[in-house]
């Protein structure tokens, strides 16, 4: 056993609300610099749909992610290391630009400079990378937003595999969910497993997975070997960027920009301890719907004193081991069984994970007959069909769906009880294999879902991990060349972009 | 005190000193102060079109060139004889080897100029020195290949012989190696003089590249074991922290909590 602990996360997909204030504050963060507007270290999804960039999910057309050999050896998708190699002049596996969107802005200045005109100035829109007048915006970071575009486009979402997609394309039988991303921050990443020049790296600390900027060398591996499209390459810089799960932050104790700004509380972060020899084998597994329990098995019980036992042997700080047994990410994950990882088949153990969203019934014409199993409603019959979330989250196995959806909804027919009847009807919480003192806690931490109990995140040993005399007299965070200026002229010596400074200017 | 001054000793006797001093410094220099500006600066994100066959092309064609430069200019001539090859029939298989290259190299080369200049996103993403190298580069690989004309009318490997001396001569600190080159025909000095105005530019350009390039497959394949790598910021590796902490629990009992690092 090797115990190492990371900072997991958890998005509650049933209160979403897809307002983007998690996008939009992360950007404002970290991408509005040159090189990245087209990049979104965390993008909300409206689901069904295609995605950002396009088609993300259909591992055929990119090669993300991890294969397991006849013999059992996992490899990357886009090839093990030497087709990886030989792929280094040009990576056949690489989206455009365009696959994503192509950045532009508006002529708002237009609008108020435009002379005398017989028609009313327009903001048309111009490319942000070549400036040029751009006629039409074919896509934006958002393309399919509440259902946007015809289905038959949006109908080739990967997860209708196997479900009768046709009759969704109608009115009455849409279905409609939002789907949060950002880096999964894996424990198995493919991303830093393909980079030829060993820049990308996972944190043995918190498991936060960073790009070293100045080892990077835009061999561009990374950004076709995530399956999730997380990695962006950087084309002003020539470096490839991803989300970095906000560390300054959270080795602050605070939670991740995204996370804080979350309007509809639906982002838990929590210490997740978990057994690092135990991953291959779990990556491994050979059929794709074992790969989520196997993930379960590599992650260890806080509250058993031999794990806790090995952890402070292997270094684990007592406040983390602490913080792992509070932890909102353990009991949503490990204990009610109700959060799941984004497509576990990539085979990557990724550590962001979801909790399917319940839905009205299918047909609100059948309100009445529509199938209960003891007051509950099948969970079946629900408009989300379940295949499509097994598909996104269980590599197509229903059952560890359809059960925490039931317990979803037991929740809310015995809370219902509780505050309206005032009535602790145990029988209830029995039927999906849990008890009312669980419900409440359930209820408390998801529906309720205060500031604190979202978030129990430990500060990070500085005494551990940082040389005093190491960081003395260093530049600190930057985004880019430490402690190097540059010289004259627009680009320095070494073809480094000279940072302009100035101060904001007031004009009267 | 200039009464016998001959540019080509500027040229042939000084200026490759001076052109890999600036290499090597510069690469060093860059790579030690500005790591953050050491890269590829692939452009594959903007347009595909026209970079995958340009660049494997370019690539290909000029590695093998470079290799057969190497091998075929740093070989000493006694290793010739003693394995018995005859001069001309090296020099056949440069041209064989070298000129298809070349020409594979040629054409990648040319694709890519012109995706770089006509190509709005591309164009406007170039730095200056991205354009320079390019067409040097594209100058030197066409004047590379005219030499073969030069070459073809003396297939017995003498003037090949006087290349190899002299850089041979230039590594091994010979301040009279620029004679053996004084009298060769004009295009052959001319993809010299280029190649080392190239070398010194070396540094300043995405050329520094191709130090990552070569790098690259002993670092991914021989110095990485497996395909992950994990950071620790911990001053004591693992193990010896867990010796550590056995020793300590030895003495204070089962109760005793992590230890300071």
């Amino acid at each position: 056993m090797r115990v190492r602990a990371q900072i997991g996360k958890v998005l509650n997909l049933d209160k979403c609300i897809g307002c983007h204030t998690c996008s939009v504050t992360c950007k404002n963060v970290w991408t509005t610099r040159e090189g990245v507007e087209y990049a979104w270290f965390n993008n909300v999804e409206t689901k069904p749909g295609t995605g950002y960039p396009t088609d993300w999910e259909n591992q055929k057309r990119w090669n993300g992610g991890w294969v397991r050999s006849a013999s059992g050896k996992l490899h990357p998708k886009q090839g093990s290391k030497w087709r990886i190699l030989a792929n280094i002049f040009a990576n056949p596996a690489m989206p455009e630009i365009d696959d994503y969107y192509e950045p532009f802005d508006f002529d708002y200045d237009h609008l108020k400079s435009a002379p005398d005109m017989t028609a009313f100035p327009t903001a048309r829109p111009r490319s942000k990378i070549t400036g040029e007048r751009m006629e039409k915006i074919e896509k934006g970071p958002n393309w399919e937003e509440i259902l946007g575009g015809e289905f038959s486009k949006r109908s080739q979402d990967y997860n209708f595999d196997q479900v009768q997609k046709d009759i969704y394309g109608e009115y009455e039988n849409t279905f409609m969910m939002y789907l949060p991303r950002l880096c999964e921050h894996c424990l198995n990443p493919t991303c830093s497993a393909s980079c030829p020049s060993g820049a990308i790296y996972k944190r043995e600390e918190d498991g936060i997975v960073l790009i070293d900027q100045e080892k990077c060398r835009g061999w561009r591996m990374c950004v076709s070997g995530c399956p999730y499209k997380k990695v962006y390459y950087n084309w002003d810089t020539g470096k490839s960027e991803k989300c970095t799960f906000c560390y300054p932050r959270i080795e602050s104790g605070q939670p991740t920009v995204c996370s804080e700004t979350c309007v509809g509380r639906i982002r838990y972060l929590g210490v997740i301890l978990y057994d690092a020899d135990k991953i291959e084998a779990a990556a491994s597994a050979e059929r794709e719907t074992d790969l989520y329990g196997a993930q379960l098995d590599v992650f260890l019980d806080p509250n058993d004193p031999e794990v806790i036992a090995a952890a402070r042997r292997d270094g684990v700080p007592e406040d983390w081991i602490e913080a792992a047994k509070v932890s909102p990410v353990w009991k949503m994950a490990m204990d009610w069984k109700v959060a799941f990882p984004l497509h576990p088949e990539y085979r990557t153990l990724p550590m962001v994970w979801y909790i399917p969203p319940l839905s009205p019934i299918q047909n609100a014409a059948q309100a009445g007959q529509i199938a209960m199993s003891d007051q509950m409603p099948d969970v079946r019959s629900l408009r989300i069909p379940v295949k499509y979330l097994a598909n996104m989250l269980t590599a197509g196995d229903e059952e560890p769906i359809v059960h925490a959806l039931e317990r979803m909804s037991a929740m809310r027919l015995y809370m219902r009880a509780l505050s309206v009847d005032g009535v602790r009807d145990e029988a209830i919480a029995a039927r999906v294999g849990m008890s009312g003192r669980v419900i409440e806690d359930m209820y408390k931490i998801m529906a309720i879902a205060d500031y604190e109990d979202r978030f129990a995140i430990p500060t990070a040993h500085r005494e551990q991990n940082e040389h005093g005399a190491d960081i003395r007299g260093g530049c600190g965070f930057t985004d880019g060349n430490g402690c190097s200026t540059g010289e004259a002229g627009k680009t320095t010596l070494f073809g480094g972009k000279k940072k302009k400074f100035a101060l904001p200017q007031e004009t009267f | 005190m200039f009464g016998d001054f001959d540019i080509n000793f500027v040229i042939f006797g000084v200026m490759p000193y001076v052109a890999l001093t600036i290499f090597l410094v510069g690469s060093i220099v860059r790579y030690e102060r500005d790591p953050f500006t050491w890269k590829s600066s692939s452009s594959q994100l903007l347009r595909r079109k026209q970079l995958i066959w340009g660049s494997i092309l370019f690539h290909v064609g000029i590695l093998t060139v470079f290799f057969g430069h190497l091998i075929g200019l740093f070989t000493p001539i006694w290793v010739l004889d003693a394995i018995g090859i005859p001069y001309a029939l090296k020099q056949w298989m440069a041209v064989l080897i070298g000129g298809p290259a070349g020409i594979a190299a040629l054409i990648g080369s040319t694709m890519l100029i012109h995706r770089r200049l006509v190509d709005p996103r591309i164009r406007v993403t170039s730095t200056f020195p991205d354009i320079l190298i390019m067409v040097l580069i594209w100058l030197q690989l066409a004047i590379g290949l005219l030499t073969i004309t030069q070459t073809l009318q003396h297939m017995d490997g003498s003037e090949m012989v006087r290349f190899m001396t002299w850089s041979q001569s230039v590594v091994s600190w010979n301040i009279n190696a620029w004679v053996t080159v004084v009298d060769v025909h004009w295009l052959y000095k001319l993809h010299i003089f280029l190649g080392l105005i190239i070398t010194a530019l070396f540094p300043f350009t995405r050329l520094v590249h191709i130090w990552s390039g070569f790098a690259a497959p002993f670092r991914y394949l021989l110095t990485r074991p497996g395909y992950q790598i994990v950071r620790s910021r911990r001053h004591r590796p693992l193990e010896e922290r867990r010796r550590a902490y056995d020793k300590v629990q030895a003495k204070r009992g089962p109760t005793a909590t992590t230890p300071a690092e």
